[in-house]
């Protein structure tokens, strides 16, 4: 799909740039004309939707960063005074605070859409991986900025998470303190929390080139999961796709706008509003939402070493999905097996996001939800390693459609009208 | 002029090797600094040693301090509370290791090598699961199934010599080295 150029200069000024920096050849080829199949519905409006996320946070961020004070002793005071003097910073801390969430509520709809119409699968593993190392470097971003109000949460949270460390054998406690930069959380981890929150978005918007050109290459997957056959399948991005981008941007604009404006605490944890006291555990030590299921994994294992193992291993699984869905056919519209396992695994993710946020002995109806939390990981395991693998070779599909365009136009639409 | 080639040929490729690994040698050694920046500073590598005063603190009751950055327990137990840990089998524990800077290393988890008197019981109050504050029981707010401790973050329950006896911390609470200046006061460090 990435074929010859397009690009055509036309002013004496764009043909002497073209010579020397083809830079508008590039947002040409890559936003104009690019050709992209005709058939893509709401869910693939998130990729532009996590771009804008990413702007966000980087920008409201870095204007953060120009009041905030990485000090122990007065970062919880520096965040209390962007919230009361510093004029409008109520607004930005609220927009990067709950621009997170929304950053995350994109990612997983981003990512299940192409688990459901499998976009990582040939010629499109590339994409999936380095997909999956954004995710890993938004929950290290995430994690580190959470630290940095240094309220009750953010300690106790670094604490335990940084402690997850420790159950490595032997060298476990040495990189623990290494990472602390003392025998506790304290004023060294802190300053070091912020200088990587820093850094880790740029890396991410680093990475985020790397997934675009990755996916320009062969081109969008689209809801059939068939190949692009002829340009008949396709329409420019511009204005097709910039339009119908923009569109689901300002309804999820709308959404953000909503928790920023009448419910900016929503997804936040009061203990957070107390500063870090490093003597008192809060009764009840609860990640942000977007990491709960991993953390009831890990709460579900009765062994240390075992628990950070299946948590990370919840995480590096994502890597080998490629090779562990072994279907000839990518769209789970033409799976029906695996369409059923898919939803079962997408309540199993939201079951396993309640059970984190419940306490440790809650139980719901007589169960005990540590054992809900233990089925719950068990079936996210078996759905990659055992079902992805069994159901690609015992399913039979249903037919596929010849083209998108038939699809779309139907049998005897030769040529459509533009 | 054929042999000088060939001699060229090894002498080039000998340079190469050499500097490349002259190179890789001196990253590697640059890269130590880097990493190491990370660790504690000589200022918190410098021992702390707090002295706590016990004359105030009831039979059935605990303070905590800070030491060194983590939460300190100085627990007077009651009679009872160290019967019942004396009655346990060590070799029924989870972690038979006494876990005390005071005593020899991998010496048995008795009560006896957990308590240099066995009135007190002086513990790092960090939970060796992942590090959260356990939360102390008493008979009239029970906490946990054992007497002594329970994590509210993952459920680990410790009894009323910090020993782990359910959950997934992996060790007991650690004693720290101490040693008593009077009847009614400790020196941790």
């Amino acid at each position: 799909m990435s074929g010859p150029s397009t690009y055509n200069p036309k002013s004496g000024f764009e043909r002497w740039l073209d010579a020397r920096l083809p830079l508008p050849r590039l947002m040409h080829d890559t936003m104009q004309t690019f050709p992209t199949p005709r058939n893509l519905n709401i869910w693939y409006t998130f990729g532009g939707i996590l771009t804008f996320c990413l702007g966000v946070q980087i920008i409201t961020g870095v204007v953060l960063a120009m009041h905030y004070v990485a000090n122990a002793g007065l970062a919880f005071d520096s965040v209390e005074a962007i919230m009361r003097d510093v004029n409008y910073g109520w607004l930005i801390r609220y927009m990067h605070a709950n621009g997170a969430s929304m950053f995350f509520l994109a990612v997983y709809i981003h990512m299940f859409r192409g688990l459901y119409y499998g976009s990582y699968k040939a010629p499109r593993e590339l994409i999936w991986i380095i997909g999956v190392l954004i995710y890993l470097l938004m929950m290290a971003t995430a994690f580190f900025g959470y630290v940095l109000p240094w309220g009750q949460m953010s300690f106790w949270g670094a604490t335990v998470i940084t402690n997850l460390f420790s159950a490595i054998p032997v060298i476990g406690t040495h990189i623990a303190t290494w990472l602390w930069g003392d025998f506790a959380v304290g004023d060294a981890t802190l300053n070091r929390f912020f200088s990587l929150h820093y850094l880790l978005p740029f890396i991410i918007a680093g990475v985020v080139g790397l997934h675009i050109w990755a996916l320009h290459v062969p081109g969008n997957n689209n809801p059939l999961g068939i190949d692009v056959k002829s340009p008949q399948d396709t329409v420019p991005f511009h204005p097709y796709y910039t339009v119908k981008d923009a569109f689901y941007l300002v309804l999820f604009v709308i959404l953000f706008a909503g928790f920023v404006f009448y419910s900016p605490d929503f997804f936040g944890n009061p203990d957070n509003y107390q500063p870090a006291n490093p003597l008192v555990t809060p009764p009840d030590i609860v990640p942000e939402w977007y990491l709960l299921p991993f953390y009831a994994m890990l709460r579900s294992i009765p062994n240390k070493l075992l628990g950070v193992i299946v948590m990370g291993g919840a995480i590096v699984t994502l890597v080998f999905i490629p090779w562990l869905d072994t279907s000839r056919v990518r769209s789970c519209r033409f799976r029906p097996l695996m369409k059923q396992f898919f939803w079962a695994f997408a309540v199993c993710c939201v079951l396993l996001g309640y059970c984190g946020a419940q306490s440790v002995d809650a139980a719901r109806f007589g169960i005990p939800l540590v054992w809900v939390a233990r089925i719950a990981s068990l079936y996210y395991f078996a759905f990659f390693w055992l079902i992805m693998p069994i159901i690609g070779l015992i399913e039979t599909p249903k037919k596929l459609p010849a083209s998108i365009a038939q699809s779309v136009f139907g049998d005897n639409a030769a040529t459509p009208a533009e | 002029m054929a042999a000088t080639t060939s001699d060229a040929g090894t002498r080039r490729d000998f340079i190469y090797v050499a500097s490349a690994s002259m190179g890789a040698v001196g990253a590697a050694a640059l890269a130590w600094p880097f990493i190491d920046q990370m660790n504690p500073t000589t200022a918190a590598l410098a021992l702390a040693s707090t002295e706590v005063d016990l004359a105030a603190v009831q039979p059935g009751q605990q303070i905590i301090v800070k030491w060194r950055g983590h939460p300190l327990f100085v627990r007077r137990r009651t009679p009872a509370e160290v019967a019942a840990a004396k009655a346990v089998d060590v070799a029924s524990l989870p972690d038979n290791n006494a876990r005390n800077a005071n005593v020899a290393d991998g010496a048995p988890a008795t009560d006896a090598n957990r308590a240099i008197k066995p009135e007190w019981l002086v513990l790092i109050g960090v939970c060796t699961h992942l590090g959260c504050t356990p939360t102390v029981s008493t008979p009239a707010i029970p906490e946990g199934e054992y007497g002594g401790w329970l994590c509210h973050c993952h459920g680990s329950a410790y009894d009323t010599a910090g020993r782990i006896r359910k959950g997934p911390a992996p060790e007991n609470l650690a004693v720290p080295p101490y040693a008593f200046l009077s009847d009614t006061r400790i020196k941790v460090g």
